[in-house]
């Protein structure tokens, strides 16, 4: 294996074809940690760098992807009325949600990492690993019927002025994922809000309306895999039952308050995820899980999540207390089982490098974004969820925050330093009884 | 820290629960009941405070307080919890450190003191920041010297003069680029000759007399200063000297062994020290264990119990925490062996040259204490010791974290007294950065570290595990640092050239090895000793 490492690293193309080289080194030490050694400083390095930073965020939402797969497909056979139980069809539903998953996470990827590594060879430097986990992140937080168009293009805007017109990874001001998201959101309105654009495969969300079935379905898996082997098979005549509107959660008690979403979902059905909406921001279980693993790992902020529910909880307190709407009165606990709080907390707002980057700032940070979150929830009638907007804007103030962190601690510093010079002490360290001075 | 995950963990799990339980009881309820719980326990606190508080009131009036025994209600935490603090460390001292980090390797130096002979020691001024690369020589090639006589001076301060380790011949004075003089090369004489002094001035006397001798021996230079860790200005005056007294860094070497049978010699040198400066010597002593006797029975400083892991040991973290310096206050540092040299003039009138250095480091056959000379000759140092003689090793004179790295064939630097050895890392490792087979120092709970135990020794190299990127994580500094500073704005700010963010995010409270250990644990491999020491070189010039 060295020989192979050895034969690879010696065999790069030239540096004069700068695309090739850098994606070539990408993928080198993709596959090699390099052989550089320590110069001028410590002399041996933690074992930890970027990429198995960003791969333990990616180990972290391999749930959710595995499940939003299956979700994709179940809420699309739910509409129709077919294979109604979870764990029935699964050949068919896990068929179609890769048909609909694989397109996105390809485009994601493709389009991302094509503008870095483009970027990356311009530059003259390695390609950054900041991506790995963006691309990730996007496809699970879009509905999946999304046009891949709109996707390339929220992912242009958002990796090239979001992040390279900053200076690329780690110098950018606001998520790019979510920069990304709320490009479509703007741009392309109806495409990610509203009733329709959860529930896959279907023109318009009505009643006797039929699913638009392409190569992928009707020949490729019905004619060539789930016919000849005898399992059931995608049938483009099925339309959509009376009475389903493909509601999320949030639009329901926007509408009547909880006993509305009861009505439709049960909690259980809310926690395990199995209802529309994103990819995969459903399976609460699922995040949590993830959760643990970055809390474990230490890869995550748990100052962040948990200010962030902290900050959720007060606001729902404020608004159970306030009861002005049907909204409002939604027990602030609920609101932790509605919508994609978990997901933002965990997955979004915990993004270091548009974070507040000292541990005070991380809790206001973490604070604001719960309560704005909560407040444009459920006080913004046009769009039921918060937490894209919220998370963006902190990243706007998460400057300021630090700002005033570092002033402080400016300001700690010299007044420490004037007290000691007029003779005086203070702070818990100098609890110090002036000593006896011991006479030889 | 964990039990904060863990509750957190736990309180994530509650959440889903609760939106079961509201089934059973109703929303507005379960909030009136939590309230009403939270009001119930206050009222009840608030009781049982006032009820404490009067029974040591009449406890303290009565005068039963005086027997030693507690009479509150509530039991103390000493009481709950058997104290942990080891026997012999003063509890109104100790000030208890939470942030840092421990890096255990393979290769610990024995508990044991081996003479070793040099044939030759080499005096570097680059050694001593902010020299001018080309120091006025005092001797020539042929000469030859006694231990303490001079070799050069700086030109800025003739006053302070660099002198012989030990005696012999000068048989090379080596130059590097634009003639710089890198090192002057002596070869130790069999009978060593030491300059003498027959006249030692009292301690009683003048500071100014005590300062010219030692300047005129030769000692001063083990004197630093403080912010930079420049050689001590002799015409400034101290607030106060600090001595640290353990060394927290990896593989270090035992101070307490390498003192023994140097107590007189110690607190003659803590007593010259005490007549430097108008404030009081500082004495930084490891609470985590009984201190060493030599240590304990220091009289006439001040002496503090650091209990924390690395860098508690740093004397730049027991300035923070005691007597933090910026440009106009400074301190001077000295180290246990320089205080014995400095004892050791005083005592006997002439310079003590000897060392006792760390042979650290897994490279080497037989890691221990070794006794030699100051700036000694690697060459010889190594010889016969390392275990396996072709393969590609790296020399650090000082630790692994701010050592200098060594050519073989070069010396020890004037202020380490450690020399260490571990493997070059220069090979490439199939998915090393997602699937690592052997075991690395980290402190990223992304490796299994934590279930081999605090013991396990580690085998470390100097692969860089990873390349050199943006900063992207954050808080990981200061999660290692045991200081209230902000590491990753100062270095912005540095590479920002940003004056006033520098000084006032305390730039002149570090010097290189404070924040070594935040650059091994950087995620982002960022050279951070380096930034820092270009900070300081530009607020140094800025005057």
């Amino acid at each position: 294996m060295k020989k192979v490492a050895e034969y690879l690293h010696n065999n790069a193309p030239s540096k004069d074809k700068a695309l090739l080289h850098t994606a070539y080194d990408a993928f080198f030490t993709f596959a090699f940690t390099p052989n550089t050694t320590t110069a001028n400083g410590v002399h041996v390095r933690d074992g930890m760098d970027l990429k198995r930073l960003m791969v333990h965020v990616v180990i972290g939402m391999q749930l959710l992807y595995f499940f939003g797969t299956y979700n994709i497909g179940h809420q699309h056979f739910v509409a129709l009325g077919e294979y109604t139980g979870f764990f029935e069809g699964v050949n068919l539903k896990l068929a179609y949600g890769l048909i609909k998953l694989i397109p996105l996470f390809v485009v994601s990827n493709a389009v991302g990492l094509g503008i870095e590594f483009w970027y990356a060879a311009k530059k003259g430097h390695s390609v950054e690993e900041g991506y790995l986990v963006t691309g990730a992140l996007l496809p699970l937080i879009i509905p999946p019927d999304l046009p891949l168009w709109i996707l390339a293009l929220s992912i242009f805007f958002a990796v090239i002025i979001g992040k390279e017109a900053f200076g690329g990874t780690g110098m950018n001001v606001f998520n790019i994922a979510l920069l990304a998201r709320v490009f479509i959101f703007f741009a392309y309105p109806t495409e990610i809000s509203g009733d329709q654009c959860w529930v896959a495969g279907f023109d318009q969300i009505i009643a006797g309306a039929s699913p638009t079935y392409g190569w992928f379905e009707t020949t490729f898996f019905n004619d060539w895999i789930f016919g000849p082997l005898g399992w059931p098979t995608f049938n483009a005549q099925a339309a959509i039952v009376d009475g389903y509107t493909g509601a999320t959660p949030l639009g329901l008690a926007y509408e009547g308050g909880w006993e509305r979403v009861t009505e439709v979902y049960t909690p259980g059905q809310m926690l395990w995820g199995n209802i529309p909406g994103s990819i995969g921001e459903m399976n609460k279980v699922f995040i949590a899980f993830g959760l643990g693993l970055l809390l474990i790992t230490g890869v995550a902020s748990w100052r962040i999540t948990f200010s962030v529910f902290a900050g959720a909880a007060v606001m729902g307190m404020i608004f159970n207390w306030w009861g002005a709407t049907p909204f409002m009165e939604v027990a602030w606990y609920n609101q932790f089982l509605m919508g994609s709080l978990l997901f933002a907390a965990v997955y979004m707002a915990t993004d270091p490098v548009t974070a507040a980057s000292t541990n005070t700032g991380k809790y206001i940070y973490g604070g604001l974004i719960g309560m704005i979150g909560l407040l444009i929830r459920v006080a913004n009638p046009a769009y039921p969820e918060g937490w894209m907007l919220s998370i963006l804007l902190m990243n706007a103030f998460a400057p300021l925050i630090d700002h005033y962190i570092v002033e402080a601690n400016m300001n700690r510093r010299k007044k420490r330093l004037q007290l000691r010079r007029a003779g005086v002490t203070t702070d818990d360290e100098e609890a110090i009884p002036v000593p006896q001075v011991a006479t030889a | 820290m964990r039990i904060l995950r863990l509750s957190g963990i736990a309180l994530m799990l509650c959440v889903p629960a609760l939106g079961y339980s509201q089934g059973a009881v109703s929303g507005s309820n379960l909030t009136q009941y939590l309230l009403l719980g939270i009001v119930l326990s206050l009222v009840l606190v608030v009781i049982f405070m006032v009820a404490n508080s009067f029974l040591g009131l009449e406890a303290r009036m009565t005068g039963a307080d005086r027997t030693g025994k507690s009479f509150a209600i509530i039991p103390g935490r000493d009481e709950l919890i058997p104290s942990k603090i080891p026997e012999g460390v003063q509890k109104d001292r100790i000030i208890t450190l939470n942030q840092g980090f421990d890096i255990n390797l393979l290769g610990q130096p024995a508990h044991e003191i081996e003479d070793k002979m040099v044939t030759t020691v080499a005096m570097q001024p680059a050694n001593f920041i902010g020299m001018s690369p080309l120091p006025k020589l005092a001797v020539n090639v042929g000469d030859t010297v006694a231990a303490g006589d001079e070799l050069f001076y700086d030109k800025k301060i003739g006053r302070v003069k660099y002198v012989a380790p030990a005696s012999g011949e000068i048989i090379e004075i080596r130059r590097g680029e634009k003639r710089a003089i890198l090192e002057v090369v002596i070869l130790l004489d069999k009978e060593q000759r030491q300059r003498k002094y027959e006249v030692v001035p009292p301690l009683e006397g003048e500071r100014q007399a005590l300062v010219d001798f030692m300047l005129e021996a030769g000692v001063w230079p083990m004197l630093r200063q403080r912010p930079y860790n420049t050689v001590a200005d002799p015409d400034e005056t101290p607030k106060g000297i600090f001595v640290s007294t353990f060394d927290t860094a990896p593989q270090a070497p035992d101070l307490a062994l390498v003192a023994q049978g140097h107590s007189v010699a110690f607190q003659r040198g803590l007593d010259v020290l005490s007549k430097l400066t108008p404030g009081r010597v500082h004495l930084g002593l490891d609470g985590t264990s009984t201190p060493p006797t030599i240590f304990a029975n220091a009289f006439g400083v001040e002496k503090h119990y650091f209990r924390g892991k690395h860098p508690a040991g740093n004397v730049g973290i027991h300035i923070h925490h005691i007597d933090p310096v910026d440009a106009t206050q400074v301190v001077w540092t000295a180290g246990v062996q320089d205080v014995i040299a400095i004892g050791e003039l005083f005592l006997h009138g002439a310079f003590y040259g000897g060392r006792v250095i760390a042979l650290a480091g897994d490279e080497f056959e037989r890691p221990r204490h070794l006794r030699t000379y100051m700036c000694a000759s690697i060459a010889d140092l190594i010889k016969g010791e390392l275990a396996y003689p072709d393969k590609d090793v790296r020399y650090i004179s000082g630790d692994v974290l701010s050592g200098v790295q060594k050519a073989g064939d070069s010396y020890l630097n004037f202020y380490d007294d450690q020399l260490t050895s571990i493997e070059e890392g220069n090979y490439f490792e199939l998915f090393g950065w997602l699937l690592p087979v052997d075991p690395r120092p980290s402190r990223s709970g992304t490796f299994p570290n934590k279930l081999f135990g605090k013991d396990y020794q580690y085998k470390a190299t100097t692969n860089s595990h990873g390349e050199q990127r943006a900063f992207v994580v954050t808080g990981e500094y200061e999660a290692v640092l045991p200081m209230d500073i902000l590491p990753q704005h100062l270095m912005k700010a540095i590479m920002a050239n940003d004056f006033e963010r520098m000084e006032g995010l305390g730039l002149y409270e570090l010097v290189e090895e404070d924040i070594a250990i935040c650059e091994f644990a950087c995620t982002s491999k960022q050279p951070l000793q380096r930034i820092l020491r270009q900070g300081l070189d530009t607020m140094r010039a800025q005057g």
